[in-house]
């Protein structure tokens, strides 16, 4: 049982009661809320106990050294072209070149930016509208509440992908943040749900109604009292939409839809599959931007392995049951 | 109320916002299907005003106030009525679609269903060793398998074992000499071409459901009613299957709905690799060349058939849990 050794912490205010055990004097101060810093490196050891998150974060830093990075470690720009057409892998292009001339490697290397970049802005737009819809849902009761209900339960079981297709079409030639916007669009309803039926648990402990009596508005409750307490789920939730907002990205980018001059791993597999790679054998080409994807997309679900132990510490590292 | 007709209830009221929604999406966006087909002309040269009059008049400019429009479209779904395609112009969209329909309806309805109770049973196994390797081997590669990119896996598929091996053929729903009929060799001739789309949202689905299920799992092994099962001398099999599985079965089925809208995405990623003739290699088309009235129509129908699907998973799931009938 890993959950003896490793007992839940609550991550908010620490109960008042707690105060009682501090009679000698060689215990240590009892203080107030935990502090912030506290928290946070208490949630980031926890998650990196477990072994499946820990491999998830390093994979996370190396994408974004290699995104941020990028100029100085690949070998040549990512739109330099005028190398030969179609090489297959040699000593001056390890992954060989495009049937447009340009140099394989360094595309990859290049792609990781769109993928990190969509996926930490979309990710976080999406949790941010899921956070502020997810708690006030849970939080209100009535007829306004079932409309919000209704209007997620829409969206959640809209198909994403067609949805955003045919939004696309319509907005032609949006590049980047286009796609930003169809991915945001259709993600937040997930995360939202997710949190709403935790707030609705919350709301009804004492703690928040001891907030209620004191006079406290119902702004401040939901963002200052249920909040803190829902860290983990935010932070699940921040990590699941990113996860989704790369894959959604590199699905349409890989259909040619959005800019297809911007050099993403779904560009590439764009112009790859249009220029047939397929007949002219280069299996690297198709595999390296594929398997970068899937990487970077497997390092967010690893690192949420951990973060669910953080609320379910049944869920944390350990064998048998 | 009766959980049937209360689902059926709710199945009307969101395939009506799901049409209303399709109504208003071209409206809110900037433009009309006229002016982008005048933009793509502008490209080549000025348009005169009676070029413009004519595209105006071929592609419909809305007219009256919105209230009409709106009725005018009711009836028309109703009627199955979404006019004629610009691509492939004699033809309806409605005939287009339902051709389309059941190549997509079939292949991934069936590949849903196997990859549901596959990755099922594998998470039950998972979460029962749970710390041995036959925990590790699929939660691990299940959550690989399911971060691959749809359109990937197909591409790779397609390279190694189509046109590198030659087990399968690459493209296509059919061969080209073949025209579709109920004979065998029909049949067995799809059946060849189904293969590796197939395949391919096996081998992308499953995590998904071998991650939930063993989640699941893990949850209720640790119920007290398991150790009191276990406790009582029961065989290790009738409490994983019968006391543990039973329940954590339940979560898995409400996402079925949720999943399959993503399946769904990725079939139309899978199908646009492989030329299959289904919904979303359509829909594919209609994209890129701006068949705006084909578009919408194949939104609404794959929409439809999401929400149909997720009525279907509900009744079952009633049948399941009798605490959800109340």
């Amino acid at each position: 049982m890993t959950a003896l050794v490793n007992p839940p912490e609550p991550t908010g205010s620490t109960p008042p009661h707690q105060a009682a055990r501090g009679a000698g004097p060689v215990l240590p101060k009892q203080h107030g809320p935990a502090s912030p810093l506290r928290v946070l490196t208490r949630g980031a050891s926890t998650i990196w106990s477990n072994k499946k998150a820990r491999i998830g974060v390093v994979l996370l830093l190396a994408f974004v050294a290699l995104a941020i990075f990028a100029p100085l470690i690949a070998p040549y720009g990512a739109g330099e072209n005028g190398f030969g057409r179609n090489q297959s892998p040699s000593g001056s292009h390890w992954f060989g070149t495009t049937a447009a001339g340009e140099d394989v490697l360094s595309q990859v290397i290049f792609g990781a930016r769109i993928s990190v970049l969509v996926g930490f802005i979309a990710g976080f737009l999406s949790t941010l509208i899921a956070v502020v819809v997810g708690l006030s849902w849970g939080y209100i009761r009535g007829p306004l509440a079932d409309v919000i209900n209704f209007i997620v339960n829409l969206v959640l079981v809209i198909p994403g992908l067609p949805l955003m297709i045919v939004i696309a079409a319509y907005l032609q030639n949006g590049g980047m943040t286009m796609i930003i916007f169809v991915v945001v669009l259709t993600g937040w309803a997930y995360g939202a749900r997710v949190l709403r039926s935790q707030t609705q648990s919350i709301r009804g402990r004492d703690f928040i109604t001891a907030a209620q009596f004191a006079g406290d508005g119902a702004a401040r409750i939901v963002f200052h009292e249920i909040l803190p307490n829902m860290t983990s789920l935010i932070t699940g939730s921040f990590f699941g939409a990113a996860t989704s907002a790369v894959l959604a990205e590199s699905g349409l980018s890989f259909l040619g839809i959005g800019d297809t001059t911007t050099v993403s791993w779904g560009s590439m597999l764009f112009w790859a599959s249009n220029s047939n790679a397929l007949l002219t054998g280069q299996w690297v080409l198709l595999f390296a931007p594929g398997l970068c994807i899937a990487l970077i997309a497997t390092s967010l679900t690893l690192i949420n392995f951990g973060v669910d132990g953080l609320s379910n510490p049944r869920l944390r590292e350990g064998t048998g049951r | 109320m009766w959980y049937p007709l209360r689902k059926l209830g709710l199945l009307l009221l969101t395939a009506w916002a799901a049409i209303t929604l399709n109504f208003l999406l071209p409206r809110l966006m900037p433009g009309t299907p006229a002016d982008a087909a005048i933009a793509k002309l502008a490209q080549n040269g000025p348009v005169d005003p009676a070029t413009r009059a004519a595209i105006e008049a071929q592609l419909g400019v809305p007219t009256g106030d919105v209230w009409s429009q709106y009725v005018q479209y009711l009836g028309n779904v109703s009627r199955l009525d979404f006019g004629v395609s610009y691509t492939f112009f004699p033809q309806s969209v409605s005939s287009l679609v339902l051709n389309a329909l059941p190549w997509t309806l079939v292949m991934v309805g069936l590949v849903t269903i196997v990859a549901f109770v596959l990755g099922t049973l594998l998470g039950v196994l998972a979460a029962w060793k749970r710390g041995t390797w036959l925990d590790t081997l699929p939660t691990l590669g299940g959550t690989f398998t399911s971060a691959f990119p749809y359109f990937w896996t197909a591409l790779l598929l397609v390279f190694f074992l189509g046109y590198t091996l030659k087990w399968f053929p690459t493209s296509g729903a059919y061969g080209l000499e073949a025209t579709p009929n109920l004979s065998l060799a029909f049949i067995g001739d799809a059946l060849g071409h189904a293969w590796l789309p197939a395949v391919t949202i096996l081998v992308t689905s499953v995590g998904g459901w071998i991650l939930g299920m063993r989640n699941n799992m893990i949850n209720t092994l640790g119920d007290d009613y398991v150790t009191f099962a276990e406790a009582n001398g029961l065989r290790t099999h009738t409490v994983a299957i019968k006391y543990a599985a039973r329940n954590a079965i339940l979560p898995n089925l409400t996402g079925f709905g949720l999943a399959l809208g993503g399946v769904v995405g990725g079939s139309l990623l899978v199908e646009q690799v492989f030329n299959y003739p289904g919904v979303g290699y359509l829909l594919f088309n209609a994209v890129t060349n701006q068949d705006f009235p084909l578009m919408q129509a194949l939104f609404l129908m794959i929409t439809i058939s999401i929400l149909l699907a997720n009525f279907l998973v509900d009744i079952l799931y009633g049948l399941l849990d009798p605490r959800t009938r109340r």
